[in-house]
């Protein structure tokens, strides 16, 4: 059985038909990279998976490891093993990181029946993640994300994954908005978490990315379907050719 | 003309002016003080419940908030002290200095009044009333005028007892002070509690009333808080309990020449609740934080109403007010501030925030600046809305459960404005009753 099964997935926003009929596939253990220009659906892909209110499912359905999501809450979700790292992470005020943290990661333990994290363990638990992504511990004394440049948002998520050790992550743009040092400490924080058991869907508009979380497929986005699928090099390909081709087939 | 104005008498004036016509040989003072509850009666008797049509008491209309009046609260009973033990129990961690009325009335067997800290003095107001004080002679009913204010009237026609503190000058009192206010019995009753505190120049002192009545209490208390020249002063008044009662609650507060003074209202029990704090600068470069935090379900509603009188310059007031209402509950916030026109380098800022959980709630938000200086800074803000949504479900998409993070959310909200209390204890206190307030809702 694939972990992630999409099909024929009809999505509008706001009455406006974002995606037309998508299928995507996604095994065990790969990691496929999901490119196409900017307004194609990306993020709306992204977020009808996490379940945003907004995003409505006319047709067709998502199934993670069999089950389909489409009939859960967005918590209940996540506890299945889906995370998706916001393209825009957002700010949460008078939240502390670490309330914030230790009540998401406590909340999944217990809807997996486990038993929640002691203090101690806790902190021992963020302080390493945090060290691995060299995420300040003061920062996260902070409200969420607040007073956090750009960079350190999308680290701040990829902390966030680390810590809740998903199935099936998806990454929207995560690279945007990193310097380069940042970048290869994010990359190596997603190859850490690569694993035969867990797969990655990781949006992004840049090759470059992809240099460092070498992707087994990638596929192309556009008007709302996938339009290609092919090995990483279609990744350099597009780099060359842009997308004009396949909006013209979406179309 | 007489038959007039009892015909358009409610039921709850009828039934009050009753009861003082009873109770005024028995109600404690001498002939002054007789004279105050007079005067106050008369003014009352003319003037009737606060309702709707007094400017002030637009949102809160006593006339048909209070369908009866109950009968004045008699002496506290044995079974009901051997109740009031543990009464405070929620402010335990706070290592307080506990002060036990039941009904409005002193009971000293159930105060901790053992060694009490240098400079500090605390007597029941009755006695006070009945035997005489320097302090009543030098302050009662004129730190703040009140301006003819109904309520305020009839809590001075119907005063029993309370609390009268001193701190005297010089005097740091460590331990806070805590007023525990509550209920005798399950047979309401009506309260008219009165309490004077007075701290001296340089003095520092943290005052802290936890009023816990129970079904449906009709409350009237009224403080009056000299704050003196350079002393520093935290009060907070907490008005908790269950059922539905009514607490009219009014404080007049002067603040003297460099002092600081930091008021925290923190409501979650109570049908009908009014807040109102009419607090005056009296001496320049002083500082005041007043704040407030108001949990409301059900078909509670709750009125903070501020006057904040800057009657002289240089002083700065911060005024940071946060309701969350669920179900068909109603909060209302009217602030005002006034700048007399001597009192220039005034700053003041008002910010009041309605978190609406329920679309049948209803936040009603009335700020007014009066200034007649020019050279200040004045401004209030006031938002009222939903969850942000987008913020609920990062949190869901996290894991976490909609009811919980919703709790999240709101207790981020008000915790902006409790953040604001410097004591630490009383601070984790009222965060755990926020935390079971929204347990409760789940
Ligand atoms: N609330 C909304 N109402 C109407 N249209 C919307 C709404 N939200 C998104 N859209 C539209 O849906 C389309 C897809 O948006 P989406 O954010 O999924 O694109 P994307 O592929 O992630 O783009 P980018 O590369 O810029 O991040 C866009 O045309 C966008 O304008
Ligand atoms: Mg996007």
């Amino acid at each position: 059985m694939p972990m992630l099964e999409i099909k024929n997935l009809h999505v509008t926003v706001d009455g406006k038909q974002i995606l037309n009929g998508l299928d995507l596939v996604v095994n065990k253990g790969e990691v496929h990279a999901i490119m196409g220009p900017n307004g194609s659906g990306k993020s709306t892909l992204a977020y009808v998976m996490a379940g945003k209110d907004g995003y409505q499912p006319t047709q067709g359905e998502i199934r993670l490891d069999g089950e389909n999501l489409l009939d859960l809450q967005p918590d209940e979700r996540a506890a299945k093993g889906l995370f998706l790292a916001f393209q825009y992470p957002l700010e949460i005020p008078g939240v502390a990181t670490m309330t914030f943290l230790r009540t998401a990661l406590n909340a999944q333990r217990k809807k997996r029946g486990l038993v929640e994290l002691s203090t101690p363990e806790f902190l021992k638990t963020v302080r390493a993640a945090a060290a691995h992504l060299e995420i300040d511990t003061d920062m996260l004394r902070r409200g969420v994300n607040v007073g956090f440049s750009g960079g350190e948002k999308k680290r701040n998520e990829i902390l966030q994954m680390a810590l809740l050790e998903p199935r099936l992550a998806v990454l929207d743009e995560t690279d945007s908005g990193l310097d380069i040092d940042a970048l290869k400490i994010v990359s190596e924080g997603v190859n850490r978490l690569r694993s035969p058991d867990r797969s990655f869907v990781v949006i992004t508009h840049y090759q470059r990315l992809l240099n460092h979380i070498v992707p087994d497929v990638v596929q192309v986005l556009s008007r709302g379907r996938i339009v290609k699928t092919g090995g990483k090099e279609l990744a350099l390909e597009l780099e060359a050719t842009g997308y004009a081709q396949y909006q013209d087939e979406a179309a | 003309m007489n038959a007039n104005v009892l015909s358009a008498k409610t039921e709850a004036e009828l039934t009050l002016a009753k009861a003082y016509a009873s109770a005024k040989p028995n109600l404690p003072g001498d002939r002054k003080i007789q004279a105050l509850r007079e005067a106050a009666f008369r003014h009352f008797d003319a003037q009737g419940l606060p309702h709707r049509r007094i400017e002030e008491w637009k949102y809160t209309d006593l006339r048909t908030l209070m369908h009866d009046a109950k009968p004045l609260a008699g002496a506290p009973s044995a079974a009901s002290r051997a109740q009031a033990k543990n009464a405070g129990q929620l402010l335990a961690a706070m290592d307080a200095r506990r002060i036990v009325f039941i009904d409005g009335a002193f009971v000293p067997e159930l105060s901790d009044l053992s060694g009490l800290e240098k400079g500090l003095t605390i007597r029941s107001m009755h006695d006070a009333l009945a035997g005489g004080d320097a302090l009543i002679t030098a302050h009662f009913g004129k730190v703040v005028p009140s301006d003819g204010d109904g309520a305020i009237a009839l809590n001075t026609a119907l005063m029993t007892d309370g609390a009268l503190v001193r701190v005297a000058a010089g005097s740091t009192v460590e331990r806070p002070v805590l007023l525990v206010f509550t209920a005798s019995g399950d047979k309401p009753a009506s309260v008219f509690s009165r309490s004077l505190v007075v701290i001296e120049q340089d003095a520092r002192a943290m005052l802290v009333e936890s009023h816990e009545y129970k079904n449906a209490y009709q409350v009237n208390a009224v403080l009056e808080l000299v704050v003196g020249n350079e002393a520093h002063v935290d009060h907070v008044k907490i008005f908790g309990g269950v059922g539905d009662a009514v607490h009219i609650s009014s404080m007049m507060a002067s603040i003297g020449t460099r002092a600081r003074f930091n008021d925290f209202s923190f409501i979650t029990g109570g049908a009908v609740v009014r807040n109102q704090i009419f607090m005056r600068f009296d001496g320049e470069g002083a500082l005041a934080g007043i704040r407030g935090a108001s949990l409301l379900k059900g078909k509670q509603h709750a009125d903070n109403t501020l006057v904040l009188d800057h009657k002289v310059g240089g002083c700065q007031s911060r005024e940071v007010f946060k309701t969350v209402l669920d179900d068909e509950s109603r909060g209302v916030f009217q602030g005002k501030i006034i700048v007399r026109p001597d009192a220039q380098k005034t700053d003041a800022k008002m910010m009041t925030q309605a978190l609406l959980l329920s679309e049948d709630a209803e936040a009603d938000n009335k700020p007014e600046l009066e200034i007649f200086a020019d050279d200040v800074q004045c401004g209030h803000g006031a938002t009222t809305g939903a969850l942000d949504e987008d913020l609920k479900f990062y949190l869901m998409a996290r894991g976490i459960p909609e009811k919980e993070a919703e709790a999240l959310l709101v207790q981020a909200f008000v915790g902006e404005a409790i953040e604001g209390i410097e004591h630490a204890g009383l601070r984790d206190a009222l965060l755990g009753q926020v935390a079971s307030w929204l347990s409760a809702r789940v």
